[in-house]
């Protein structure tokens, strides 16, 4: 009878939270946390969804809002898993007053599997600083939004800076550069690009595949000590990072010559290694540190009050965590963005939403006013261009902490562009989709 | 009382061999069937059938051509993810390069060519058995793998390796909602799964079954080893293929190589040891377990901290929610170790005696 009980219990309490999400309340926008809190790469999924929902209770509490509309999330555990993430934006895409408005996927994999779902449903997902590179081309992928920088355009960044420590981009000719890589979509996705470089710039590169997930890494070491390259970039995800600069200090191959991408320079990355990380660059699209003034206010407005989402503080203002709150940033500013168009104080819609992200335009100014300057470069995105035009800073690891640098560094899309543009073309005609004529977007 | 075959007699050889012989059986299952392909559709919103119930029944198609190999021809493999990738990877490339080509045409070419990668890599089961079988197909898991990822061929020279299915056509008829797709996946996996189910009671069942049991004994009775094995690799591999074929375009839409991982061969084995190795009905109950209780679980706690009110720590529940996973994983497998197809036929052994069990 006690079991017959709970059984009920059980079942009525499934059925209550299937069937949950119909009670609808008034003023609220919904923003879905499918994020990932356990597994190999919880450090990133952890530290970026804590920092983005860190600065939207900074917005509840200090400003009640964004005029007056609260944010609301959920978070969902996707754990990286591509099904279990299509799983948690089925799940998510209809709770709150006007469904999901944005999704994070927060993996180029979900991203991937993503693309088709959420462009039928009306609900736009920002990719940022991963995802479909080609996305980039918003008339071929209207809810698709790689913002800030994607892979390519990192990557031109990235061989702007060594040209700069090399003398020039003329004094490139001749030199030799390594890509080491995670070997999968994500890794491979710089690889085209790179070719087009060094026929550009007259430089040699050698892809080596590291293979999935990276804790043995002797051999391609070993083959990057026989070509004795320049520089190395090093293209990794989660533990590669650290094996990969053990590895070569190992080998004995300078870490000032390794330049990491945004995925490989987190204090997670460096700090497993020890002493082995000391001197290595990294690039990054956002900033860590606590001293930005919209840091402290989150420090003041939500961890004096017990609201914060790290449990370890130590963790706050690390990479992924300021990370996270650059998509809390570009989230809240795209709905208000909308709320602009659509009606000021009002829940706006996924669709209302693409048309607030498309018309996003965080200025100098913005960033000034919302505490945030350095935090991240300014952003401006369009119809065209869903990337938004951000630049990249370098920072080097001295043993304890990161050091920017340089200054943000532009990318070149004079590489990146047309490269974007033909493969965004090719998957429009084998989709069969029209692309979009930006001019009469209004 | 109502579960009873007596008074059910049989007059006629095909009476006599149906797959189910009880009445009450084909009741229950025309009504499953009517269940599942007229009223859940209208029933079930979209995050039941994209979120819950595709992936669920393309899952256990899988399972079920693992179970095909393994559990009835006795060969152990842990290439199930590649064959799959073979399957979403060629069918993608089916619809690309030949211009108007039926969708099932390309759905059934992709099932061949993976039937063929299984019969390459189904060799090695000629000399060798057991664990070091599942090390040699392992060997197909990263090999196919690799070469996807290694020619762009595969992925029509796209920049990361990654294929996005075309739209599927049947006769001018567009699959674009939710409800038709899970239709179409509904409507293969049955006719597979009746398919597997008839196959085995056949004598090419029956050769697979010999195979597994002794396969000197079977030789020595006059089957033959070698086509046994290979048919049973072609099959089993037919079906993951069809199975990823699936998965690509009634599923994600938009599949990487990295899908198709090794993660993934390892899960639907699980499916095949909790659901019941050997047993049809089992690939289905694994299947279910595997995919649909960790999302309960979730679902459900989320529902139990609402209910009491209490804040826990998204990371604490989550990782609660494995370890609960991981313990029900262990529990069945302790009170059944043939898995949940068994614990079902004893229940209808207990409901045939019910309610006078002597």
């Amino acid at each position: 009878m006690r079991q017959q009980r709970l059984t009920w219990t059980i079942a009525a309490v499934l059925t209550a939270s299937f069937a949950g999400g119909a009670l609808a309340q008034a003023n609220e926008q919904f923003v879905p946390a499918n994020g990932y809190w356990v597994g190999p790469y919880a450090p990133g999924g952890s530290g970026i969804f804590g920092g983005m929902l860190d600065y939207f209770k900074l917005l509840n509490t200090r400003d009640g809002g964004i005029n007056g509309v609260k944010l609301t999330w959920e978070k969902c555990e996707t754990e990286y898993n591509n099904a279990r993430g299509v799983e948690c934006y089925e799940r998510s895409k209809k709770k709150g007053p006007t469904g999901a408005t944005v999704i994070h996927p927060l993996s180029t994999g979900i991203t991937y599997s993503l693309i088709d779902k959420a462009s039928t449903d009306h609900i736009p997902v920002i990719s940022l600083g991963y995802g479909r590179t080609d996305a980039s081309d918003g008339r071929v992928f209207p809810y698709i939004f790689p913002l800030i920088t994607n892979y390519w355009s990192q990557n031109t960044a990235k061989i702007k800076y060594i040209g700069s420590k090399e003398g020039g981009m003329d004094k490139l000719k001749g030199k030799k550069i390594v890509n080491i890589y995670h070997d999968s979509a994500y890794g491979k996705e710089t690889i085209a690009v790179l070719d087009v470089q060094a026929k550009k710039y007259g430089f040699e590169v050698t892809h080596i595949a590291v293979p999935h997930p990276g804790n043995e890494q002797q051999a391609q070491w070993l083959q990057v000590r026989q070509i004795k390259p320049d520089w190395v970039i090093l293209r990794g995800w989660g533990v590669m990072n650290p094996t990969a600069l053990k590895a070569a200090a190992k080998v004995g191959f300078p870490r000032t010559k390794i330049i990491g991408v945004w995925w490989s320079g987190a204090e997670e990355d460096v700090l497993p290694a020890g002493d082995a990380a000391k001197g290595y660059i990294a690039a990054g699209f956002n900033l860590p540190g606590t001293n930005f003034p919209l840091m402290q206010e989150i420090q003041k407005h939500v961890y004096a009050k017990g609201q914060g989402e790290m449990d370890d503080k130590s963790r706050i203002g690390s990479v992924y965590h300021t990370r996270g709150v650059v998509h809390g940033i570009v989230t809240a500013e795209a709905i208000r963005t909308a709320q602009e168009r659509f009606g000021k104080g009002k829940p706006i819609t996924g669709e209302q939403m693409r048309w607030g992200i498309e018309n996003l335009n965080i200025s100098d100014a913005r960033l000034k006013e919302l505490g945030a300057v350095g935090l991240m470069s300014a952003l401006k995105v369009s119809c065209m261009d869903h990337e938004g035009g951000g630049g990249v800073k370098f920072m080097q690891w001295d043993g304890k902490k990161w050091n920017v640098i340089t200054d943000w560094i532009a990318t070149d899309q004079s590489i990146v562009r047309p490269m974007i543009e033909a493969s965004a073309a090719q998957y429009a005609k084998e989709k069969s989709i029209t692309p979009r004529d930006c001019s009469k977007e209004k | 009382m109502l579960y009873r075959e007596a008074g059910q007699f049989r007059s006629s050889y095909a009476e006599d061999q149906q797959i189910f012989p009880i009445r009450q059986d084909r009741i229950a299952f025309a009504v499953l069937l009517v269940v599942a392909f007229l009223i859940v559709p209208v029933v079930a919103n979209q995050y039941w059938l994209s979120a819950l119930l595709i992936p669920f029944l393309i899952y256990a198609l899988a399972a079920l051509g693992l179970n095909i190999l393994t559990g009835y021809a006795g060969q152990l493999s842990l290439g199930t993810a590649a064959f799959m990738a073979v399957g979403a990877f060629m069918s993608y490339n089916f619809e690309l390069r030949i211009p108007g080509m039926p969708i099932l045409v390309s759905f059934a070419l992709a099932g061949v060519c993976a039937a063929a990668v299984g019969i390459v890599f189904g060799l090695p089961s000629l000399r060798i058995k057991g664990f070091y079988l599942a090390v040699a197909t392992l060997a197909c898991q990263f090999f196919v793998l690799w070469a996807l990822t290694r020619f762009g061929w595969f992925s029509n020279y796209s920049t990361s390796g990654v294929i996005t299915a075309q739209k599927i056509v049947i006769f001018g008829y567009a699959f674009e909602s939710t409800q038709s797709k899970y239709l179409l996946t509904l409507a293969i996996v049955t006719v597979m799964a009746l398919a597997a189910k008839n196959l085995m009671r056949t004598g090419t069942g029956r050769s697979f079954m010999a195979v597994r049991d002794m396969d000197v004994a079977a030789e020595v009775i006059g089957i033959p080893i070698m086509k046994t094995k290979l048919l049973a690799f072609a099959i089993s591999s037919f079906y993951c293929g069809v199975a990823g074929a699936l998965y690509a375009y009634c599923y994600l839409g938009t599949v990487e190589p990295e899908a198709f991982n090794l993660d993934l061969s390892f899960r639907i084995l699980f499916m095949i040891i909790l659901g019941g190795v050997g047993s049809i009905l089992g690939s289905f109950l694994g299947a279910a377990f595997i995919t649909l209780l960790p999302i309960f679980l979730n679902v459900g706690s989320k529902a139990i901290e609402e209910a009491l009110g209490i804040e826990v720590s998204h990371a604490m529940v989550s990782n609660l929610e494995l370890m609960i996973f991981g313990a029900l994983i262990v529990f069945f497998l302790i009170i059944e170790p043939h898995g949940l197809a068994r614990l079902w036929q004893i229940a209808k052994e207990k409901l045939r005696l019910w309610p006078f069990p002597h």
